[in-house]
């Protein structure tokens, strides 16, 4: 049960100084160790331009973190967040099943193709120089043209 | 039942106009083979961080660009619409723009 992956993202204010971001991820580590997750990773994305003003920001701070831990840690997380008024945005996603399900995809895709190959007779990965050279976007690709109804 | 009965009186679009057997025979010439864009290039994961491959499916005004137009498969619009739906949460795609 307890080995749920969640993903976190916030936004800080763009005028938020190093030491402000650090202060808030020291909050959020703080709530996470005590109880019993572990941040596996934290990414900043430093300064993005924001796609609608969140309360008369343009810009904002992007940090991501991804957290191992229960549905009970994230429940307070939330809580907390909503709370910090230097947070601007937050959210939260599980992200282990579908983590899952893509790595199962990506695995039978390559059983699959293997198969069939060695069922050709020819060795189970793709040799160097082999099938069809990667082509250049096709202009002429009508996929989003929008024209049909 | 009669399924089959109805059909000849809503299909003659074509009749009513006097030019029409122009412009349906133009429709059907411009008609090209629609493919997902996930299934084709081998794209397992729909993240809602990744804007580069959601944004093509956002068109200008901020809605999400319908299957019949953009030819993706059924389940990649599903998680497409949830990619998009996150991002938007987090403010990295608008809900409109006007």
């Amino acid at each position: 049960m307890a080995n749920r992956q969640y993903e976190l993202v916030y936004i800080l204010p763009p005028d938020s100084t190093e030491q402000q971001i650090a202060d808030v991820h020291t909050q959020i580590d703080g709530a996470v160790s005590k109880m019993s997750g572990a941040i596996e990773k934290t990414d900043n994305w430093g300064r993005r331009k924001l796609a609608y003003e969140i309360g008369h920001h343009k810009e904002g701070v992007y940090v991501l973190e991804v957290i191992n831990g229960t549905g009970e840690l994230m429940k307070e997380l939330d809580r907390r967040l909503r709370v910090m008024d230097q947070v601007i945005r937050h959210m939260i996603v599980r992200v282990d099943e579908e983590k899952q399900v893509i790595e199962r995809t990506r695995s039978k895709r390559q059983a699959d193709s293997e198969r069939r190959r060695v069922k050709r007779g020819l060795p189970p990965q793709r040799q160097p120089g082999e099938g069809r050279p990667s082509e250049p976007e096709d202009i002429d690709d009508d996929r989003y043209d929008g024209v049909e109804v | 039942m009669a399924f089959g009965q109805g059909r000849g009186g809503g299909r003659g679009k074509g009749d009513k106009d006097k030019k029409g057997g122009e412009k349906g025979q133009r429709r059907t010439l411009f008609r090209r083979r629609k493919v997902c864009k996930f299934c084709a290039d081998k794209i397992d994961d729909i993240n809602y961080k990744d804007t580069k491959l959601i944004m093509p499916f956002v068109p200008e005004r901020g809605k999400i660009l319908p299957r019949r137009i953009s030819g993706t498969c059924a389940m990649h619009q599903r998680k497409l619409q949830t990619a998009i739906k996150r991002a938007r949460q987090i403010a990295l795609i608008p809900y409109v723009t006007d």
